[in-house]
This record gives structure tokens, C-alpha cells and sequence, in this order.
């Protein structure tokens, strides 16, 4: 048991998630799918002047693709694109498990993902709300 | 442990590497170690390509295949071993009809029905032939409680309706259907009944000739032999007027320029190099599983079935799919736990080395049908234990609490 990635941050962000929820004025929306778990999600970013001022997600999916992009919301509210996207470059590797202490740092709670290397079959889980946002801000 | 578990565990060299609680046995089963040593002996004296030699070595190769045959031709009571093709598996037994049968009997404006039962495996060859035909497809729904009603199926099938597909044993439901009353009223009509044995003849006694169905595909990897072996039964008159389905060596009588006369059954749908190794495989099978028995194997597994039945029933938040009756489960129960996607439950099982089946096991459409995208299943072989059954029930009964839910 002792080698969970089903930990409190995770399942606490599954259960009861921040950002699960419609934004009045975004302008941005893309929509996500896994077709291996059937994770399903639509990403909604406001964004003015280059900076994610709102954001928030729906949609159905397991526990680890849900609160993977809850984290990631949590991170990049409040940065500019060019932020959003180096963490997401952060995140990505380090589910490849090459970044530094220092880089896992910066992904706060999203780190809790690291371990999630070693289960090559969730790994499209934990990507899916990263992947989905740096679809939208590159494609801009 | 009970001293017979301790004698048939003992049998299985997985058991004595891994500590895993394998009760995934609807996708495959674990390989006794008289199959493995029968097909490793074939390969080490032997081994050589059957039919084709005009020596002794490959003569053996031919009485080990042939006999293979005649085993299988005895245990799902066929008349003859001309009915008695292999496969790599009920996949592509079930291709074999319908690119050989489907694409060359059947016509525009014939119907095809299918239950939505079906494993992908019995659905995806018949739309295709429905598409390239211009074949109706119809769908034959089952009841809530996965059961299928005769009397709506008799009220399904038409003069047109050529062709019925349906699954004697549900992967999904774990339910097993009167097949010879379903091929009985198909064969009223003069349809054909395509029967996908793939999860009854694992677990049940299964006689071809009782049940009179036309065609009956499954798989050897599911019942204790090697993968990669499979077999299609047929009856000999409809095997006899269908066109090969693949075409290489040893399915011909003699090849000119223009054409082909192709061989006898069943080699005429045996193109190529044949799997020798996996039909001894499978011969040492039904040699393995005759000797344990059917009471046996039926008594383990219901009475497993029946304590993790009552076990999840007594929990809240657990939902069987199927029947209330375990004995109507036949070893699979396949549920949901609210509030916790499938995906995350197969996973908190992983960690505690109890493998189980999370998807839609290969049944979308009876998915949808249930109103489910997805479900757990848990399978089981006559080889578990009721310590199999109790650590599964344990880690079941935690995964709320483990999700985060109060």
C-alpha cells in the first residue's frame, strides 16, 4: 500500500475539486479526450492581455485525470501564457521523470504526479488537461 | 487453503513466482504446467512442418496436430474433424464466417441480427458485411437484468433473416442463454446461427450437436492453453459451399495458371504453417481439464462466485451488473463502485497485487445499452481460492474510504 499515487492531494482535488466548474466570459475552450479511460474534459480559459485571469474544467473522467487538471488550474491562474506553458513543459518532462528538484518545486501540488512515470497506462491521464491547455495557447 | 487448492495451485508455476490474486480469467487464464510441458515437447522432439514431409518427423507432426483435432472434435461433440478448424482464436473464427460465409451467401435485403451482448469480436465482422452487402443489421436487446427473451426474439426474426449472432456465455452479465432454443427458432426461419463460445466453453460443458448451431468459435488462451490457438467449429455442409478465407500452401489440391481446386476440409481454411505447438497445447487442455473435471471446475467456481456475490451485495456503493442470482453469474461479476471511475478501482486493486479488468471489456454498445461508459470485472477460474475471493472483497470495501469519500 505504501506505493500510492492515490494520496490526499490527489483524491481531494478528485472529490472536491476548485475548478470544476462553467466561466462566465472565457474566451478560450477546447475540449480534451482519453479514449483509454474515457476521460473526457473541456477546458475554459479567460484570458486578457496574455495573462489567464479565470479558468476552469468539466467533463467526466477518473480520479487522476480530474484532479491533475484541477492542480494545474491551480497553477497557472494568474500567470501569462508563456508561463502556462514552461510549466507545462515542466509537467510533461517530469511525467518522464527529467526535471530537477528545483523544477518539481515550481509545480507545487502537481508534482504529487511525478510517480505516475511508472504507470505507463495512466500517464494519459495525468497529461490531459496539460496537453489540452498547451494545444490552446500554442494554436493562438 | 484447502488441500484441493493447494493440489490444483500447484499445477500453475505462476502461482509459485507471483503473489498475485489473478481473477482476470474472463480475458485469459493461467497455463498449467502439463501445457506448457506438452507444447515445449512437441517443439523438442517432434517438431517439423506437418502435412508437407515425406518423412517421419514430419508425419509426427501431423499425428500431434491431427490429434489435437480429434480431441477437440470429441470434447464440444462434433460429428466429424472435418468441422473442426483452428484458428488463432474466436477473432478470427468469427472473421472466418463472416468474410467467407457473410461476404459470399448473403445478399442485399437479407437482415443480420446480433445481440447486443456481443463481444466487439461477434459485432465489428457482421457490421462489416453488413456495410459491404448492403445487409440490415438488426440489434436484439436483452433485458435489464442481462437476460434475452425467446419470445421477443422470436418476434425479431423474419423470412429475410439469414443470419443470427449470439454469445452463449456474456462476458459482461456472466450469464449463460439457451442457445439451442435461440438456434432452434433461427433454423425455423432458415437462419444461420453463429455462436460465440469464447467464455462457455472455458466453463461449461459444451456439445454442438445438443445445441445445433451452425457455427461455434472460441479460444484456447481462455481455457488453459498456450495463446495464438483458437478453434471454429462448422457444420460440414456450410463449410463445404463457403470459398476459402485466406489462401497460401497446404489448402490446395493442385494450382494452375488460371485457378486453384482447393484441398478437403478443414484444410481448406487452414492456409499456411499451421500452430502445431499451440494445438498440443490445447489437446493437453481438455486432457487437463477432463481430468479435474466438469463437476469440479463447476462447483470451485460457483461457490467462489456465490461468496463474493453475497460479500459485495451486503456492500453500499457496489453495483453488480446482471442478475441477483450469483449462480446465474458463472464466475463474472462485473460492477461500479459510485462515485469512483472504473480505471482508478483496477488501479487500487493493482497495488494491492489483485488484478482485475477495468474498460468496456470489449462491449461499447451493451455499455451504452446499460447506461455505462465504463465497469470493474471480476473473473474467476476454478484455480482460485476463497483467499482470493476474501482479498478481493477487502480491498473492495476500502475503496471509498481510499478515494476520499467518508
Amino acid at each position: 500500500m505504501s506505493n500510492t499515487f492515490y494520496n490526499e492531494i490527489l483524491t481531494d482535488h478528485n472529490i472536491n475539486p476548485v475548478h470544476k466548474h462553467a466561466i462566465d466570459g472565457a474566451n478560450f475552450s477546447l475540449e480534451g479526450v482519453n479514449p483509454s479511460c474515457g476521460d473526457d474534459i473541456i477546458l475554459n480559459l479567460k484570458i486578457e492581455d496574455g495573462v489567464i485571469t479565470d479558468g476552469g474544467y468539466e467533463g467526466d473522467g477518473c480520479a487522476i485525470s480530474q484532479a491533475s487538471a484541477d492542480m494545474m488550474l491551480d497553477l497557472v491562474i494568474g500567470r501569462t501564457k508563456e508561463e502556462a506553458l514552461r510549466l507545462s513543459d515542466i509537467f510533461l518532462r517530469m511525467i518522464k521523470s527529467e526535471i530537477t528538484d528545483e523544477e518539481k518545486e515550481e509545480l507545487e501540488e502537481a508534482g504529487v504526479l511525478s510517480d505516475i512515470a511508472h504507470m505507463p497506462s495512466r500517464v494519459k491521464c495525468a497529461v490531459l488537461g496539460w496537453h489540452t491547455m498547451e494545444e490552446m495557447l500554442k494554436e493562438e | 487453503m484447502t488441500g484441493q487448492d493447494r493440489e490444483i495451485r500447484s499445477e500453475y508455476p505462476i502461482f509459485e513466482k507471483r503473489k498475485t490474486h489473478y481473477i482476470d480469467n474472463a480475458a485469459t487464464t493461467q497455463k498449467p504446467r502439463c501445457v506448457i510441458a506438452a507444447e515445449a515437447k512437441y517443439y523438442e522432439e517432434r517438431n517439423s512442418n506437418p502435412f508437407r514431409g515425406l518423412y517421419g518427423l514430419s508425419v509426427a507432426a501431423t499425428e500431434s496436430y491431427e490429434g489435437a483435432r480429434e480431441a477437440v472434435r470429441e470434447f464440444i461433440g462434433a460429428e466429424d474433424t472435418s468441422e473442426i478448424i483452428f484458428t488463432r482464436n474466436a477473432s478470427e473464427g468469427l472473421n472466418l464466417v463472416a468474410y467467407s460465409f457473410g461476404m459470399h451467401c448473403l445478399q442485399p435485403g437479407d437482415e443480420i441480427i446480433v445481440s447486443i451482448a456481443e463481444h466487439h469480436s461477434n459485432m465489428l465482422p457482421w457490421q462489416m458485411v453488413a456495410k459491404e452487402k448492403g445487409v440490415a443489421l438488426t440489434y436484439f436487446e436483452c433485458e435489464p437484468d442481462g437476460s434475452f427473451s425467446l419470445e421477443k426474439f422470436k418476434n425479431l426474426l423474419h423470412s429475410h433473416t439469414k443470419l443470427v449472432a449470439m454469445t452463449q456465455l456474456s462476458n459482461l452479465f456472466g450469464r449463460a442463454y439457451d442457445i439451442k432454443a435461440f438456434a432452434a427458432a433461427a433454423h425455423e426461419v432458415g437462419a444461420v446461427f453463429v455462436c460465440d463460445g469464447a467464455q462457455s466453453v472455458p466453463h461449461m460443458r459444451v456439445d454442438v450437436s445438443e445445441l445445433d448451431v451452425d457455427f461455434l468459435a472460441f479460444s484456447g488462451h481462455k481455457m488453459y492453453a498456450p495463446m495464438g490457438i483458437g478453434v471454429l467449429y462448422g457444420k460440414q455442409k456450410l463449410l463445404e459451399k463457403m470459398p476459402p478465407f485466406l489462401y497460401g500452401g497446404e489448402m490446395i489440391d493442385s494450382v494452375s495458371r488460371d485457378g486453384a481446386k482447393f484441398a478437403e476440409l478443414p484444410h481448406k481454411f487452414e492456409a499456411g504453417t499451421v500452430n502445431v505447438g499451440g494445438a498440443v497445447g490445447l489437446h493437453a487442455a481438455i486432457d487437463y481439464m477432463k481430468r479435474i473435471g466438469w463437476e469440479t471446475i463447476e462447483r470451485r467456481e460457483n461457490e467462489l462466485t456465490e461468496r463474493a456475490f453475497l460479500a459485495m451485495e451486503k456492500l453500499p456503493h457496489i453495483r453488480v451488473i446482471g442478475s441477483d442470482e450469483p449462480l446465474e453469474h458463472h464466475g463474472i461479476l462485473t460492477f461500479t463502485v459510485d462515485g469512483v471511475h472504473p480505471h482508478d478501482v483496477s488501479a487500487i486493486f493493482d497495488e494491492a497485487d489483485i488484478a482485475v479488468r477495468a474498460g468496456h471489456h470489449c462491449a461499447q454498445p451493451l455499455h451504452k445499452h446499460l447506461g455505462l461508459f465504463s465497469t470493474t470485472r471480476a473473473s474467476f477460474a476454478f484455480y482460485n481460492t476463497t483467499e482470493d475471493v476474501d482479498a478481493f472483497i477487502d480491498i473492495l470495501s476500502g475503496i471509498r474510504e481510499r478515494m476520499g469519500y467518508v
